[in-house]
């Protein structure tokens, strides 16, 4: 994660708390990570572990019962005034429904996620609802704001772009509606793009062909994207920095490189393991992670991942939470087995451990 | 489309039929027949009735024949437009009804129209501000409209209206138009009148009215299509009634199918402790007394006209929801 | 090794924050293990256990999840004092509902003085009444010189407590006096019959209707409802072209003409019960529609699909396995559908349609505040209108709360 430029979106300890009539959701819980203008940054984590409420804390539409309690959100921002001066925004002390974060909204952070049969109002155009988007930042009259949505469709890959929208959501397939959608996200030029699980519900080959065209527009943009997913190798083929998460926590982060050729979280290395691998011999069954994921309302103590955790150290991890540990080359990850000096009551060495897990996964 | 809009029609003829064979069944059901009572009525005044002309007054109407023979010929009475006389009146139904069923259809409308006044701020309200303590206050004040009975809620007013401003708000128009021929100062006078009748029966209906609208919003409200709306930057309150609001309104629409039948039903009840000029105190005489046909051609076009109300708030919905358009 | 086995069969459990057992998500490994043995030997121990087990828990869920609902609570414990009521009514009136004096028409309620200079000595001052020489009203003035004493759980006339046991005791009383002549708490109607003896025995009288009615009409809901869940084909469109018609039309003018056809000269038992069916015709549909759309959800489930392969009866199949688990939102539907008797009864009799005098309902009682002007001068008539507005709102509240524990994802 060496990168000299400074970045666009700092997040810091960012903390976002559900408080439900059951209990309290941690559902982030002192969550940091930088993203930069013109690279994708990956996060991945089991179902649950907070990805999409991160995503949402950025453009500070989470849902009630949830609150950004703690952590800062930096944005930074060149000036419009050609001066090249770089205004910072902390968008966590905005208030979420006044006029700056709206700003933000659309114009400097585009969102597209999962589904796209739900994301589009059923009763609205596609055009109608893509306008909206253009004339809420841009001072458009409908026939101007109408030329771009066709453009933006165009851009996107859509045929017929005239046709398509005065379209309802329901005419059109789940492929096309996802299009449409990043069209939508991206009517406004934003700097970052957050996917949340863009392809999730789309079919293998529709699938790589969104993946692609995020990347061309990249290209042409220049937009940072933050791509969330459950899948490991969307990750390998897009990201450039990767951020796991667990139960709300980032466990590991580091370069794609970093992650996929050296990872050092028990976590991440279960992960790995549990992708298919066309070298594997076939008809072998895939390792899975052990157990499930604990219920956000009962979280373990300690290292929340030492009921699965292959390596667990009882006496140390059930006890103490792990510290963020970096490596020289900015790779991080919070794990015991890599910090210094912790108790070790199995006795046994650190080293001898990794070198048992490197074996594992190489 | 055009399959839908046929569907629905077939459908609203089916039940206008099951209508009038229930309201012919009803006039049916008490054991004697109008003349029974008529003659009764008759001799209680001190006029006696032959048997002669007692069987002549059966013939006259039909008593004698069968049911379905019965009903045959009050169907084609009623096809051609005439509902048959008032043996207690001694009028035409339609000269007794006519006016009365007219107020009736301009009361249950206003309490139509204030129910949707009054469940749509309040509704919205409630869902977007959920569990705060106007929520509290709207979802408790909707319980008490929904608890308390029509005629009850009538009945307090009246006391109210009358023991502490000395007013009585009964009726639908004041003494000296009351007789009088239609002109601008009676349907102004109308319109004065109306207010009373129209929460009254339009309360219970308003109080299901929040409850759907805010249990339908809340619904729309955690959809993916409301994020990404406020992803774009939309403002809360554009948002709102663009949106789920617009789209929670689908449902809404559909109910008044429902709220017509509880309404005109409603009506009759509050018609009649609030003295308004509508068909149901002339319904309740009317039973009281066996007046067949009077009594049937009420609850034939008391029941007719709900299905028609119903079938065109179906209409409405078919405008409004491009879903049911494109679909069929 | 065998750690690992217990915890990869852990997302075969209910994942559902409001299912999963509070102690199954505790702590690490020994608490799974538990768990999943546990699990595991109910489901060995064949289908019936597997049944009871079932249910049960359902209704424990209900209950956790309705004592959150303090509304309902309250509204609960409101309807079951009405039932007391009831139950005891003759306890709790001091006087026949018929006996009438028309000397004694119209007398305002009396206030109840609970002190004696300082000493706890209940008591009211008898009225002495007047003729008012303009209005030829007659009006009533409290006279301090005539103490009645109250005393409780005094005799009183004859009756049979609980309908066998003969007593005479009354929850109030008067030491030297006759009480139907001198006390009369809520007033009395034109007739001079003391308002709160007649309102104890219209409760009594309103509330068993309802529930009488709600029995008829659960039976008529599920019978309808299950044949028409369970079959689905024909017989559910039938029912449910019937439900609808009777949803599309106004249906009080309907039932208004079915009451209307009652013979006058029939017994008020005969009566009471034709007003009761016919109340019962008006509730059906609600609960047919619930167990209707409840049944056919749990038509596909599997263990339906198991007793099918066995052989078991249709008949046996819905009412034996698939009722019981219908029963909580059964409960839910009634609760909510007694209110609605309640008015409907009320209603009918309001207008002169339903129970009839001598029979006493509340229905009956409020005949007397048919004419505004003159409630206005003597507004204690109006005083039923309170417990029927308090009861259904109790009963709203309690059936909203439980419909919402039993169902708390809506239907
Ligand atoms: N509206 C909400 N109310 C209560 N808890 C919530 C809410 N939204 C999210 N959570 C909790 O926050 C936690 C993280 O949820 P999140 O949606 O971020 O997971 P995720 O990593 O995006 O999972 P997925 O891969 O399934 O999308 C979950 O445990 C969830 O229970
Ligand atoms: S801290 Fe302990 S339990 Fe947590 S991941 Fe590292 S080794 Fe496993
Ligand atoms: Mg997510």
């Amino acid at each position: 994660m060496a990168n000299e430029e400074t970045p666009l979106l700092s997040v810091r300890d960012l903390q976002t708390h559900f408080y439900t009539d059951e209990g309290l959701v941690r559902a982030v819980d002192g969550v940091s990570f930088d993203i930069h203008r013109g690279k994708t940054l990956g996060i991945v984590g089991e179902s649950g572990c907070g990805k999409s409420v991160t995503a949402r804390s950025l453009m500070r539409i989470i849902d009630p019962p949830g609150r950004i309690i703690g952590g800062s959100i930096l944005l930074r921002q060149e000036r419009n005034d050609g001066s090249g001066q770089i205004d910072e925004i902390e968008i966590a002390e905005l208030s979420d429904t006044g006029q700056d974060i709206r700003n933000i909204r659309g114009e400097v952070i585009g969102l597209v996620f999962q589904e796209p049969m739900t994301s589009f109002s059923p009763v609205h155009t596609i055009g109608n609802q893509i306008v909206e988007a253009i004339q809420l930042h841009r001072s458009m009259d409908d026939r101007q704001a109408r030329e771009r949505a066709v453009e933006l469709l165009t851009m996107v890959g859509v045929s017929r772009p005239e046709e398509r929208l005065d379209e309802l959501p329901f005419q059109m397939s789940g492929g096309l509606r996802q299009r449409a959608m990043i069209a939508m996200a991206l009517a406004c030029e934003p700097d970052l793009l957050i996917a949340d699980e863009p392809t999730t519900a789309l079919d293998v080959t529709t699938q790589s062909q969104i993946l692609e065209l995020m990347q061309d527009l990249q290209e042409q943009t220049g937009m940072a994207i933050m791509l969330i997913t459950h899948n490991l190798g969307v990750i390998a083929e897009m990201a450039d920095d990767v951020v796991v998460m667990y139960l709300g926590q980032v466990v590991e982060k580091g370069t794609v490189d970093e992650i996929f050729y050296a990872p050092k979280h028990p976590y991440t290395k279960a992960l790995l393991r549990s992708i298919p691998n066309i070298y594997q011999p076939s008809r072998v069954e895939l390792p899975t992670i052990t157990g499930s994921i604990p219920h956000p309302y009962n979280r373990p103590s300690g290292c929340p991942f030492h009921p699965r955790c292959p390596d667990y150290m009882p006496g140390t991890c059930d006890v103490d939470q792990p510290q963020t540990v970096t490596s020289k080359t900015g790779q991080e990850v919070r794990c015991f087995l890599y910090t210094e000096g912790a108790v070790r009551v199995d006795g046994s060495g650190n080293s001898e451990k990794e070198e048992r897990q490197w074996s594992h996964t190489s | 489309m055009l399959g839908y809009i046929i569907r629905r029609a077939m459908f609203s003829l089916v039940t206008i039929f099951l209508v009038s064979i229930l309201s012919f069944a009803i006039i049916q059901l008490p054991p004697g027949d109008y003349v029974d009572s008529y003659i009764a009525q008759l001799q209680a005044t001190g006029t006696p009735v032959s048997e002669a002309e007692a069987e002549n007054l059966r013939a006259r109407y039909g008593l004698d024949e069968p049911f379905v023979v019965q009903y045959g010929l009050w169907m084609r009475q009623v096809l051609r437009g005439n509902l048959g006389t008032s043996m207690q009146w001694q009028r035409p139904v339609r000269e007794v009804i006519g006016d009365r069923l007219a107020l009736t259809v301009v009361v249950s409308l206003a309490a139509l129209v204030f129910t949707w006044m009054i469940a749509l701020p309040i509704g919205i309200f409630s869902a977007v501000r959920q569990y705060s303590i106007a929520d509290y206050i709207a979802t408790t004040i909707g319980f008490m409209g929904l608890a308390v009975p029509n005629f009850l809620f009538a009945l307090v007013i009246m006391y109210i209206g009358w023991s502490v401003f000395g007013l009585n708000v009964g009726g639908l128009f004041s003494a000296e138009y009351e007789l009088q021929g239609w002109s601008f100062g009676k349907f102004v006078n109308l319109l004065t009148h109306l207010p009373v009748p129209a929460i009254v029966l339009g309360t219970a209906a308003t109080a299901q009215g929040i409850r759907v609208l805010r249990n339908n919003l809340l619904d729309e409200l955690r959809k993916p299509y409301v994020v990404t709306a406020r992803a774009k930057g939309l403002s809360e309150t554009r948002l709102i009634l663009k949106y789920p609001v617009r789209v929670a309104l689908n449902p809404l629409a559909s109910t008044i199918g429902y709220m017509l039948p509880f309404i005109v039903s409603g009506s009759v009840i509050v018609s009649i402790v609030l003295s308004l000029p509508t068909v149901g105190p002339v319904l309740l005489t009317s039973l009281v007394s066996q007046d067949m046909f009077l009594a049937g051609a009420i609850v034939l076009l008391l029941g007719v006209m709900t299905i028609i109300g119903t079938f065109l708030s179906d209409m409405i919905l078919l405008l409004i929801d491009p879903r049911i358009r494109m679909e069929e | 090794m065998a750690d690992k086995e217990d915890l990869s069969r852990k997302p075969d459990e209910p994942r559902d924050p409001d299912i999963a057992r509070p102690e199954a998500t505790v702590g690490a490994g020994a608490d799974y293990n538990a768990d999943t043995e546990a699990a595991r030997q109910i489901g060995t121990e064949g289908s019936e256990a597997e049944d009871r087990v079932a249910v049960a828990t359902q209704f424990q869920l209900m209950w956790w999840r309705f004592r959150r609902h303090r509304l309902a609570m309250i509204g609960g414990i409101v309807v079951l004092c009405f039932y007391m009521v009831v139950v005891f009514a003759d306890f709790l009136a001091y006087t026949s509902p018929q006996a009438s004096e028309a000397e004694r028409s119209l007398m305002p309620p009396q206030r109840v003085y609970l002190f004696d200079d300082g000493s706890f000595n209940p008591h009211v001052f008898g009225l002495d009444s007047r003729r008012n020489p303009q209005t030829f009203q007659r009006e009533y003035f409290a006279n301090p010189d005539d103490k009645i004493e109250l005393e409780f759980f005094a005799e009183g006339f004859e009756y049979n407590l609980l309908g066998f046991i003969p007593t005479n005791r009354h929850l109030i009383g008067t030491r030297d006096r006759e009480i139907g002549e001198s006390v009369f708490l809520l007033g009395t109607d034109v007739q001079g019959r003391d308002m709160w003896s007649r309102l104890m025995y219209a409760t009594r009288i309103s509330l068993t209707i309802g529930l009488i009615a709600v029995v008829i009409s659960i039976i008529l809901g599920v019978v309808m409802g299950g044949l028409s869940g369970f079959y689905g084909g024909w017989v559910d469109m039938v029912v449910q072209r019937v439900m609808e018609l009777l949803y599309s039309i106004p249906t009080i003018p309907l039932w208004m003409g079915l009451a209307a056809a009652v013979p006058d000269h029939w017994s008020i038992l005969r009566i009471y019960f034709a007003i009761t069916l016919i109340i019962a015709l008006i509730g059906w549909t609600e609960l047919a529609r619930v167990v209707r759309g409840r049944l056919l959800a749990l038509r596909e489930e599997d263990f339906v699909m198991a007793a099918n392969l066995a052989g078991a009866s249709q008949f046996r199949i819905i009412f034996v396995h698939l009722i019981p688990l219908v029963l909580s939102h059964i409960i839910a539907a009634i609760s909510l559908a007694l209110p609605a008797m309640i008015v409907a009864e009320t209603s009918l009799s309001f207008l002169g349609l339903g129970l009839r005098p001598p029979a006493v309902s509340w229905g009956v009682l409020l005949q007397g505040a048919q004419n505004i002007q003159a409630v206005a001068i003597t507004p204690w008539l109006l005083l039923p209108a309170i417990p029927v507005i308090v009861v259904i709102l109790a009963f709203s509240f309690l059936g909203d709360g439980l419909r919402d524990a039993a169902d708390p994802y809506g239907m």
